[in-house]
Formats: C-alpha cells, structure tokens, sequence
C-alpha cells in the first residue's frame, strides 16, 4: 500500500476545493469520498447563492473567507464556465421592526468590507420586484449577490483535482482511524488508505470523523432545509433574489431565481438528529406554500417542478471550525453550515496558510488549464440553440429531455467525462436531464437506456 | 436558416396528426409536422392496449396500432413528417425556432397549429412528501418503460388516482408482472370505479380506496412503503409497496402557447379558442389535449379535423383578425373547466357539436344549465353520469340562444 502526501475526506464542494489546491503542488494527494459521486451531500441540494457575505457575523473566519471566497469562485467561474448570473437581491422590509433594522444591517455589511447596499422605499421595491405581494415597507439592495450553480462548481473542482492528478477514491467510507508514527491508515468500506497528512472535510460527517482521531470537540446538528421549485414559466417573477430581513430564528425564507430557469421558495430551518433525513416533510411543504403565498401570491398560480432538501451541518457556533492539530498530521474543516459553496475555494486557500509550515505547497510548474464545463445556465448558449455546434455534432441537435432541452450529445460528454456519473441523480447535476417539469414523463425511459448504454 | 412553408403543425400526436391529414391535401404548399420523439403518434405509441379510434376512425384498435395508422394517413394526404424536431420557440409571429439533429433553423408559416398534448403532473408538483427514491413514475414514464423501453417495473405498485388513465396504468403494470395493491382516490365516488371498479377488482384484485390520498412516500433507494391519509377522518396508514404511479392530475404542455403570448384560460390552462379553435393570435390555432387536458384521443384527432376548416380560411386570405366580441364561456364550480372558451358571431360549431366539461363532483343524472346575465338561456339532462377524472359533453345547442352582445355565458351543474 502506497502512502498518500495527503488524503482529504468528503467530496463535496470544501473537499473537493482543497484536494484541487494541493493538487497543484508536488505532493500527492488522495480524495476519499464515501458516496458513489462528488457532490452527493451538502454541496448537491443548497440555495445556490454566491454571496458578498454582507449579513455574515463581523470579524469572524466565516466573513472574511465568504468574502474572499466571492472573488475566488467568481473568477474561477469564469475561467472553467462555471454558471453564474449577477442578479443582485433586494431585502425586504414587511414590518415596521425590519424597516428599522435595514440601516443596522447596511452598517454591518460595511463592516464585513461590503459597502454597495442601499435603502430602498416601497416604491422601489416593486419597482423592481413588481410581483411581490401587498405590504412591503421598504428594502436594502445588495447588488453583488449572484446565483450559480452549485453542482457544476463541485464537479469543475473535482475535475481539476482530478487533472492535476488527484486520486479520486469514491465508495470509500472513512471507518476506522489508525494513526501511527509517520502516517494514518483510513480503513475505508473499500480498503485501506495510507496518507502522511490528512484533511477532514466531510461536512455533516466530520464530528464523527474528528471522534476517530481522538477529538471530542463539537456536534454536528443537522438543520434541515426545504425548498420548493416552481416551474421556468414563472421565471419573470422573480428578476432577483428576494431575502427577509434575518431574525434570530435564521435567515428565513428567500424567493431567488435558479441558474436553470426556475423560481426557488426557502428554505424552512429545522433542526433534526437524521443525518440522513434529507426528505421533504408535509408541514415544510405547507409552511412554505404558506409563504410563497404571502410573499408572492402569483407564484402560487404556477406549477411546482421539483421539491427537495438539504442538511446544514450546523454546530451550535457562529462561526467555521478549522483547527490544525500538527501533532497528529491532521486537520478540521467543520461547521461550514449555510455559506460553504461560495467560501469552498477560499477554506482550500485558508487550509493551504495553515499546512504551509508543514508542507511544501509550492505550486507545480506547468499545470492543466482549469477545465471547461458544459454550460447548465439558462441565461447562456446551450447546444441545443448552437447552429454551429450542431452542424459539427448532430447529437447536438438530438433533444432527449425536451423540458430542460437536454441534447443526447450532452449526455455522451457527460458519460465520457474525467469524472463521470454514478447513477440518474448524477448524469442529473451533470446535464439538467430529467429535472424538467414533466419529471420523466416523456424522457426518464429513454434516458435510463442511453445511461445504461443500451443499444437506441 | 429560415425555411417557409404554409402550414406548420407543432406536435404529431392524434390531434396533430389528423389536422396535417386533413390540410395536406387541400393546401397548395407544405405542411410540416413538427414532433419532438422520434416517431410521430404521441402518447398512444406506448399506451399498448384496446381503446382507439372509436368515434375518428370507426375502430377499436391499440395505441400503437392507432399511432401507425394516423401516420400513414398524414403521409398519404402529402403531409411532411419530422420527426426528433422540437420547437423550443417563437422568433416572430409566425415563426418558430426548431431544433433537430439536422440543424437549428427557423420555419416560418402562414398559419401554425399548436398540438402539443397534455402530461400529468409528476409527484413533486402534488407535494407529496418523504423521500425521493427510485421507483416513482407517471402513467406515461411507466408506459415508456414498459413497452417502450421493456424494462421491469416492481412487485407491488400503489397507484395515486382512480381515473381512467389509472386503469391503463394497472394494465401496464399487469403485463410487467406488477401487482397493483391500492388505487387511492380523493373523490368518494371515484371516477371510473363505476365502469371499472368491479371487473378491476375481479380481474387485478384492485382496491381502490375513495376519499384517502398519498402523503408520503418512504424508502431509500428504492420506495419502500406509502403513508395513506382518509380525507374525512384523518386516520393514516403505511402501505407496503415499491412502486408508486402518479396517474391523471392533467396539465396540458402549455409552454409554447404562453411563451407566444397567446391569452390563456385559466382553467384549463391551455390557450382560449373560440369554436373553431383559433387563439388570440392570428394565423395562431389549437388542437387536442394541449386545450382539454384530458379528453380521449379519438376526441383529440376530431379536434385536428375541426381544425382544418379555419386554417383554410385563414390561408384563403380570410380577415387578418378574427371579428372581435363574442361571448365568453366559464364553468362554474364544481365545474372546473369548459373548452372551447368562446363562441364568436357567425362562427361555427364546436368539433362534433359539443362543449367539453369537467367536474371535480359525481352526478348520476348531471343537469346542466347555461345562465347569462342572471337569465338561463339553455338547460340540459344527460342520461348518463358526471364523473371526475373525465370530461363529459353537452351539445352546443345549450348555448346557441346566447345574446351575441351579451356578458359571459356561466355553465353550471344544477
Ligand atoms: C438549505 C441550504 C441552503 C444553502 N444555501 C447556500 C447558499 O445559498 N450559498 C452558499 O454558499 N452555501 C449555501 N449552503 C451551504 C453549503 O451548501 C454548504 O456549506 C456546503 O455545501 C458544504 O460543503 P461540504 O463540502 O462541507 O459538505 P458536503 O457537500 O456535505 O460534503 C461532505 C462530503 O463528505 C462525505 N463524507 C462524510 N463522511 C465521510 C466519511 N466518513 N468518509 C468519506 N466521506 C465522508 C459526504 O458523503 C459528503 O459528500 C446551504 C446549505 C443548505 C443545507
Ligand atoms: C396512459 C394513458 C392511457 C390512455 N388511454 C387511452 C385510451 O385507451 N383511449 C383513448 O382514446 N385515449 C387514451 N389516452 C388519451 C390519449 O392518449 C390522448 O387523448 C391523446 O394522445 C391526445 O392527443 P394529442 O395529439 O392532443 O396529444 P399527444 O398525444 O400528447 O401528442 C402531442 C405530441 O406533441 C409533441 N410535442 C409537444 N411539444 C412539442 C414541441 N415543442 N415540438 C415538437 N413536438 C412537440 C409531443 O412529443 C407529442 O408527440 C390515454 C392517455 C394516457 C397517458
């Protein structure tokens, strides 16, 4: 058994970011992910916000790396084709308590080093969101926040990792901890893995993995969020993300356009103990037509596409957990709860600060160019609109999933790609098929075949 | 690219088909049908038992059979056939975006025939709950799986709804060797439980449970039980199963017809015609499920007959606009939806001389009455029952006494 520089736990957006980082240096690196794809957990089921960090708590480690983490994903974005749309949101004000706390909240954006947020009056809230329902008081713009798509930004981490010569070992679930002198055994459900350093960054997973190395320093809480998806004809509805005002009951609900198209409502916040609870329950789903309704009665009249939920890795802290224990050559990525997509790269480079003095991170001469992912985002060309691209390629012109307009040539890249899906659920976040409204009406037969490399 | 053609008819199912069959032959031009699959038929290419063709083509024939047939009609009346084309969108008037493995172009027409069927709504859009294992389908996946496709389904399906598609679905799932232990129904006289109810449960060994209603779907995986809840006394149940179908709960596929900026109904959710099923748009008419979601597709090829008499017209160099005024036709609850939507001066009768309504209440012996501006200007009894889950018909004579400058016609089950 060969032993790894180092080996990073959770394939998710943290762990993929930081085995893309070391990635690029001399060292070799393993990435052990215990599901059968990148981007299963956390990383796969979020609002998909790429946020400034204006409401995060000040002087924090989540606010400054939120903030660092913006700029990081937003040029990497724009190297690898990483969707995003900078739509901007509006907070808004339903109360005269939330119309008096928008000056408070524009302070502490300064403070967090966001200074663009303005006071808006009624008015110009339905100005610009016309289809809000009665009662608005005014709002707070915050015109950096953006949406973009959280399944390509794992995979676009994952495939760089992977091209600067990672090892991707999925199906690897962390057991057992063996640490010795020079290196620690990771007993996984498919083997034995030997590294020298190793990263914990497996997200709602960590506490337990932290108890194998001997830790007894904090619980993971599951919070559980639901969302709803409305259908891509109510996509006018909402020209921005439309936040509350935050309460101490969290963030609250939000109405935010989706990088595919869709209108999103959520999510609700409800702690569990499942870690693996990620249905969605009757009263979320009420709570948040309730909601919708009140905040945006239109929506209502359009259909819903999709429901699902995610689970916050809460730890009853207000802020990340990363902690170096140089003794045991290990490191801790914990807590990064509701703002981890956009502050993914910027932990990778946080973590690369901390092992600085133990290992050498020079970056490797001559790296891979960041890979060019396909295009998921609705408000860019897609194969299907390219003339050129279908001329070279008919597949391209050969529409398997009419509702999301998913080409049979997309399909094929995908199956084809460096890291490729496991099941339906990943040729999913790799090409938006089957997640139309029809839900496989017409298309989950055949997709299934073409999967499946059944003779068409 | 940009390619010009007289008529173009957007969907190949029955209703699209059989508008193409019709006009071919009397259109000094092309006539283009537009399907997406990669055969034209719609829906009845995989809905593999008896029950076509009665009141079109005088025949009880299968799905597939009946799909072949209306293809060879359409072909043999001149029509052109394109199949694994799809029209994504509108780039004029008149004028669509296609995109097929042959290129991305645009096909402008004089006149356009929207025919683009109706789908049920999938599980997320009934918010039914829990979690989100394989093994969920609608009646079309499910038939797309199995005869399609040939694939296994489970051993033991529950299926959501008891309308007549939900038969179809025990009958699929019979012959993929899926026993089918509940139909649920939120209705307490469930929809086609009259006619199918008895032999259904003879022949499947079928329950269908009136009033109850799916809340939950549990199983990681694969599904591995349902949570049933009775309407009126809140008792729940966990029902054992690995296979759930969502059937019926129609929607039709609208996106075209709003993304053209057609007027829509907001009833059935398909665009408002008049009775001789032209839109709001000129040039601009409709066929098919896409305006009643769902009639029977015997009822839906008609409809693209009916059709045609406008379209030529409209290509004869008729008047550019449609007259304006008319009267308008509304349902009223429980009544959901009525289709056509509008009766204008000097138009025609509805396809086959009848309006098409649906309850969401059971009556034996429906009467049913039209009242405007507060006068009843037409009653009706029909002989046979009202049930949810299908659309029942009325003749248009019920109507025909309206006052052409009058307000809306209101129908209502008396
Ligand atoms: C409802 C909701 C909304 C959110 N909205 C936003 C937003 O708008 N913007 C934003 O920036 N963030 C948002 N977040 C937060 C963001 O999604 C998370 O912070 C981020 O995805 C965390 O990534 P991760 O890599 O830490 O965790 P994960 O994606 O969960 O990855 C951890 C991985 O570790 C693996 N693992 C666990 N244990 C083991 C083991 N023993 N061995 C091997 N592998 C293991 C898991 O399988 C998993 O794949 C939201 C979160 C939720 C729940
Ligand atoms: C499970 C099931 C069982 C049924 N059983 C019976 C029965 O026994 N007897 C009976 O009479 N009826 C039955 N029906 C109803 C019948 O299938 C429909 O009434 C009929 O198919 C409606 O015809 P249509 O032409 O309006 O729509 P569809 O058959 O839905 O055809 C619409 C066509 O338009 C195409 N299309 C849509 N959008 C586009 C686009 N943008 N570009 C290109 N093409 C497009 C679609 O691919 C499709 O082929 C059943 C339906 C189902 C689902």
């Amino acid at each position: 058994m060969s032993t790894y520089d180092v080996a990073v736990i959770g394939g998710g957006i943290v762990g993929a970011a930081v085995a893309r980082l070391l990635g690029g240096t001399s060292l070799s690196v393993a990435l052990l992910e215990a599901r059968d794809d990148v981007g299963d957990g956390t990383s796969k089921a979020n609002t998909a916000i790429l946020h400034t960090g204006f409401d995060a708590k000040p002087g924090t480690l989540e606010s400054r790396l939120v903030a660092r983490g913006y700029d990081l994903l937003g040029r990497y974005a724009e190297a690898t084709g990483i969707p995003v749309e900078r739509t901007g949101a509006l907070l808004v004000a339903w109360t005269r308590e939330q119309l008096d706390a928008l000056p408070g909240l524009r302070d502490k954006a300064g403070r967090n080093g966001y200074t663009a947020c303005e006071i808006v009056d009624a008015a110009e809230v339905y100005r610009r969101v016309p289809d809000l329902g009665p009662g608005a008081l005014g709002g707070l713009t915050v015109p950096g926040e953006s949406i973009i798509c959280t399944w390509t930004t794992n995979l676009a981490l994952a495939t760089d990792a992977v091209n600067r010569g990672v090892r991707l070992l999925r199906g690897h679930r962390v057991t057992e901890v063996r640490t010795g002198p020079d290196a620690t055994r990771l007993v996984t459900t498919a083997g034995e893995v030997s590294a020298r350093w190793v990263v914990n960054a497996a997200g709602l997973g960590a506490d337990a993995l932290d108890a194998l190395f001997g830790h007894d320093r904090f619980t993971v809480t599951p919070r559980r969020g639901e969302l709803l998806v409305f259908d891509k004809l109510a996509r006018p509805l909402a020209p921005c993300i439309v936040l509350p005002v935050p309460s101490s009951a969290g963030k609250g609900v939000l109405i935010s356009p989706t990088i595919y198209g869709n209108v999103m409502v959520g999510p609700t916040a409800e702690d569990l103990t499942d870690r693996s609870a990620t249905g969605t329950s009757e009263a979320g789903l009420e709570f948040l037509r309730e909601k919708g309704a009140t905040l945006m009665p239109r929506l209502m009249k359009e259909e819903v596409t999709a429901t699902y939920a995610g689970l916050r890795a809460s730890i009853g802290h207000d802020d990340y957990l990363v902690e170096l224990a140089a003794d045991q050559r290990y490191l801790l990525i914990g807590g990064i709860r509701s703002t981890g997509l956009t502050a993914g790269m910027a932990i990778a480079e946080h973590v690369g600060e901390l092992l600085a003095g133990h290992l050498d991170l020079t970056p490797r001469a001559a790296l891979p160019e960041p890979p060019r992912m396909p295009n998921l985002g609705e408000a860019f060309p897609r194969p299907y609109q390219d003339a050129a691209a279908i001329a070279a390629d008919p597949e391209y012109g050969r529409i398997v999933c009419f509702c999301e307009r998913v080409t049979k040539g997309e399909i094929r890249d995908a199956l084809a790609s460096v890291v490729p899906p496991a099941g339906l659920d990943g040729l999913r976040r790799r090409t938006r098929a089957m997640n139309g409204r029809c839900q496989g009406f017409y298309c989950g037969a055949r997709v299934r075949d073409i999967f499946e490399g059944a003779a068409e | 690219m940009t390619e010009r053609v007289r008529v173009a008819v957007i969907g190949g199912g029955p209703a699209g088909l059989t508008a193409a069959a019709a006009l071919a032959p009397a259109v000094d031009g092309d006539v283009l049908v537009l399907e997406r699959e990669r055969e034209t038929g719609g829906i009845p290419r995989h809905s593999d038992h008896p029950g076509y063709g009665l009141r079109d083509l005088r025949r009880f024939m299968s799905g597939p059979a009946y799909a072949r047939t209306l293809t060879g009609s359409a072909l043999r009346a001149g029509a052109r056939l394109e199949t694994e084309a799809m029209v994504t969108g509108w780039a004029g008037e008149r004028t669509l975006e296609v995109t097929s493995p042959r290129g991305r172009r645009l096909v402008e027409a004089d006149a356009v025939v929207l025919a683009t069927g109706a789908r049920e709504r999938p599980r997320p859009a009934r918010f039914i709950a829990g979690d989100r294992p394989d093994g969920v389908y609608t009646t079309g996946q499910l038939q797309n799986l199995v005869h399609l496709h040939h694939r296994p389904v489970g051993r033991r399906a529950v299926i959501v709804g008891a309308e007549l598609v939900s038969w179809s679905a025990v009958l699929t799932l019979h012959e993929a060797g899926c026993r089918t232990v509940l139909m649920t129904s939120q209705y307490a006289r469930p929809e086609a439980y009259a006619a199918f109810g008895v032999p259904g449960r003879l022949a499947f060994g079928v329950l269908v449970r009136p009033r109850t209603r799916v809340v939950a779907i549990n199983g990681r995986g694969r599904v591995a039980s349902v949570d049933i809840e009775h309407l009126d006394t809140g008792r729940r149940r966990r029902v054992p199963c690995d296979t759930v179908i969502t059937t019926g709960d129609w929607i039709p596929d609208h996106e075209l017809a709003r993304t053209g900026g057609l007027e829509m109904d907001a009833a059935t959710l398909g665009p408002r015609v008049d009775t001789a099923l032209a839109t709001s748009l000129p040039g601009v008419f409709a066929a098919g499920n896409l305006l009643h979601p769902v009639d029977t597709a015997d009822v839906a090829a008609l409809d693209g007959r009916h059709v045609a008499a406008a379209v030529l017209a409209h290509l004869a160099g008729g008047p550019a606009a449609a007259p304006p005024g008319g009267v308008s036709l509304t349902a009223d609850a429980p009544l959901r939806w009525v289709a056509p939507q509008l009766v204008r001066p000097g138009g025609p009768p509805p396809s086959r001389g009848k309006l098409l309504l649906w309850t969401d209440e059971f009556r034996t012996l429906p009467r049913v009455a039209a009242v405007q501006d507060g006068r009843v200007v037409g009653r009706t009894r029909l002989p046979w029952p009202a049930a949810p889950g299908r659309v029942f018909r009325v003749p248009f004579s019920l109507v025909a006494s309206a006052d052409p400058a009058g307000g809306p016609v209101h129908l209502t089950l008396e």
